[in-house]
């Protein structure tokens, strides 16, 4: 249980100002003429834990490969320090990845896995043994240290390889997807977990994903990748606030977009009329479905209102996400707290602060 | 989910085909090493272990054995030196060319064994191409005569033959080999040497030990090649196995050594797929 509220308060804290550990400069990538990764520019601090979110095909593995040094970009760098760190081979770099499958090795026992990296660099044998005990203690496998990677389950694999990651005492640890293989509640704990033991150790954690409610539960800090080129980087909380384009409002949470026209200071989208502070023109706005009410009757003054039938609704536990039908045929998702709607004819509002603009989210390919 | 009779018309023939041209013939010469000839040259069907016991006391035999098991053993380790890194340059390194340099390691399996051992001879001979080469370098002033006719002959001529069937066992193993794993290695800090030795080497020996396996028994059992290029120095066992079956009439003693040689083949197929099982991980 502690661990649970450790999490709780890492995600609703902002993150202490730090200095930078990683500086990816420019960086770009292309397989031939396939364009993977345009102009990425991103900054880990010490201690941070930073996920790089984003759907399948949107370069997210390439950069995390990138910074380990499996790939070379195509073109700008990657600093760690006052040190260059692209021209050096993977196994001179102080970064660690634990990969997707754990890459464990087969024909070596958990151990020997977790010893490999210091036996590599050749430790003394004592300082092998003493670290590697407290590697395997850290991730509760000490009971297992004899046993084939085949033998274990997939979440202790998953332990195995972030003691054999963490045992060499990276400046920076690199994670691929770790937790997709496992199944939704030991994925839950785990993600738990790898946020307490990121700030036991306190190493950077560079952490990739695709889910996005696993990355707003762990990380100081979400970059949302988008077909090779970064949307936002932001804490979870400004993100889902103030998403910057209509793609992050969309990926990240349920939203409505109004597509309206601004005029002096007033957006008109259908029959909607609200004020707003930005330059005239169409604009695109955010509308979270939990900051539109459903009611009944008038309540605050300055709230946007417009009736409304209600068309469908789908029941999520706590909550309801109610699809309602605006009179000028605009459908917007509502979210409202579970119980029976008695009523079809319903009233719609929320405050004009609630819209945010966006920007557009041009296709790209 | 297939019926009855399917099951025995596609299971049926097979199994008689090698009960009848394997087991069979099996069978009828371990009761041959057990019979006799007589001096009228006939087969003599009582049962006796005198051929077990020439075959232990006449040192031609046990001797020529040793031999050929030296020879299989000089050829097994070459073809494992020549075949393991030609292996791993196609499964790490060949890039586009890899089904191109594969087919070339497959390509001179169809060429006939006799052509290629004969190719030999007109390179290993007295006036052949090595030494007109050698003589007109003047490396030499005269031929060499330990090229031809001798167990270095012999060696070389099967080490060129059955080294595509240790590649092709290394190659397959090396391609198993996930190459994330490669990859975290390296992000360890294991230079490409280490990460050689302590990952891809171990992983690959299923590989090696079906190749080594391979060469080994082939040669082991080659009767043409020492026949052919052999001369009075490179006699292997199965040249012997031929004569007593052939001029010397002497079928029990021939079917004696045969039924050793299997005992010995046998074994090794056994050992060797114990330790393939051993260093395969699911």
């Amino acid at each position: 249980m502690a661990t649970q509220t450790s999490s709780i308060t890492a995600t609703a804290g902002t993150p202490a100002l730090k200095a930078t550990l990683l500086s990816i400069r420019n960086v770009a990538k292309s397989f031939g003429r396939n364009v993977v990764l345009r102009d990425v520019s991103l900054e880990i601090a010490e201690g941070e834990f930073l996920t790089i979110l984003g759907e399948s095909g949107s370069g997210k593995t390439t950069l995390l490969r990138i910074v380990a040094g499996f790939e070379r970009a195509t073109s700008g760098q990657i600093w760690m320090g006052s040190e260059q760190l692209d021209p050096q081979p993977p196994y001179r770099r102080r970064v660690n990845t634990v990969f997707q499958n754990y890459a464990l090795f087969p024909h070596l026992n958990v151990e020997q896995n977790v010893a490999y990296g210091l036996r590599a660099a050749k430790r003394p044998s004592a300082e092998i043994q003493q670290r590697v005990a407290e590697a395997l203690d850290k991730v509760k496998m000490t009971a297992h240290a004899n046993k084939k990677p085949s033998k274990i389950s997939g979440g202790q694999q998953q332990r195995v390889a972030l003691a054999r990651a963490l045992v060499n005492r990276p400046r920076l640890l690199l994670l691929d997807e770790p937790l997709s293989a496992l199944d939704a509640n030991l994925r839950r704990q785990m993600q738990v977990e790898l946020k307490s033991l990121q700030r036991e150790v306190g190493i950077s954690f560079v952490f990739v994903t695709h889910d996005q409610e696993e990355a707003m539960v762990m990380s100081d800090r979400i970059a949302l990748l988008r077909s090779g080129e970064l949307e936002q980087v932001a804490t979870p909380r400004e993100i889902y606030t103030r998403p910057a384009t209509a793609y992050v409002a969309q990926f990240i949470g349920h939203t409505n977009l109004l597509r309206a026209q601004v005029r002096n200071g007033l957006a008109v989208s259908g029959t909607l009329t609200w004020p707003v502070s930005v330059p005239d023109g169409p604009t695109l706005f955010s509308l979270r479905p939990e900051n539109i009410r459903l009611t009944t009757d008038a309540t605050s003054n300055n709230a946007v209102r417009v009736p409304g039938r209600i068309l469908q609704q789908a029941f999520q536990g706590a909550t309801e996400l109610v699809r309602a039908q605006c009179s000028d045929g605009l459908v917007l998702v509502v979210r409202t707290a579970s119980g029976k709607l008695t009523q079809e004819e319903v009233c719609l509002e929320f405050s004009p602060a609630d819209a945010i603009p966006v920007r557009e989210s041009p296709e790209r390919n | 989910m297939f019926s009855r009779s399917y099951k025995t018309a596609v299971t049926v023939p097979p199994l008689a085909w090698v009960a009848l041209f394997l087991l069979v013939p099996y069978l009828l010469m371990f009761c041959y090493s057990f019979w006799s000839v007589s001096p009228a040259q006939t087969i003599v069907r009582s049962w006796n272990l005198e051929n077990y016991k020439e075959l232990l006391h006449k040192s031609v035999y046990w001797e020529t054995l040793l031999r050929s098991i030296w020879i299989a053993a000089r050829v097994m380790l070459l073809s494992l030196l020549l075949g393991y890194p030609l292996a791993y340059f196609l499964s790490f390194y060949a890039g586009k060319r890899k089904d191109l340099l594969y087919q070339m390691v497959i390509i001179p399996l169809w060429v006939s064994y006799l052509v290629r051992a004969y190719a030999w001879k007109t390179i290993l001979g007295s006036d052949g191409v090595l030494n007109t080469l050698l003589q007109y370098v003047h490396l030499t002033s005269q031929p060499l005569d330990f090229l031809l006719y001798s167990p270095f002959a012999v060696v070389l001529t099967l080490t060129h033959i059955y080294t595509p069937f240790t590649v092709l066992p290394i190659y397959a193993s090396l391609e198993h080999i996930p190459r994330n794993l490669v990859e975290a290695s390296h992000d360890l800090g294991a230079t490409p040497t280490q990460t050689f030795w302590k990952v891809i080497f171990p992983l690959s020996i299923p590989g090696v030990v079906a190749g080594a396996t391979f060469a080994f028994v082939l040669s082991l059992g080659d009767f043409l090649a020492p026949l052919l290029l052999g001369g009075p120095s490179g006699i292997m066992i199965s040249n012997i196995v031929v004569s007593l079956f052939g001029a010397a009439y002497n079928w029990p003693l021939g079917a004696a050594i045969s039924l050793g040689m299997l005992v010995i083949v046998v074994s090794l197929l056994f050992a060797s797929e114990r330790l393939e099982k051993k260093w395969s991980f699911g």
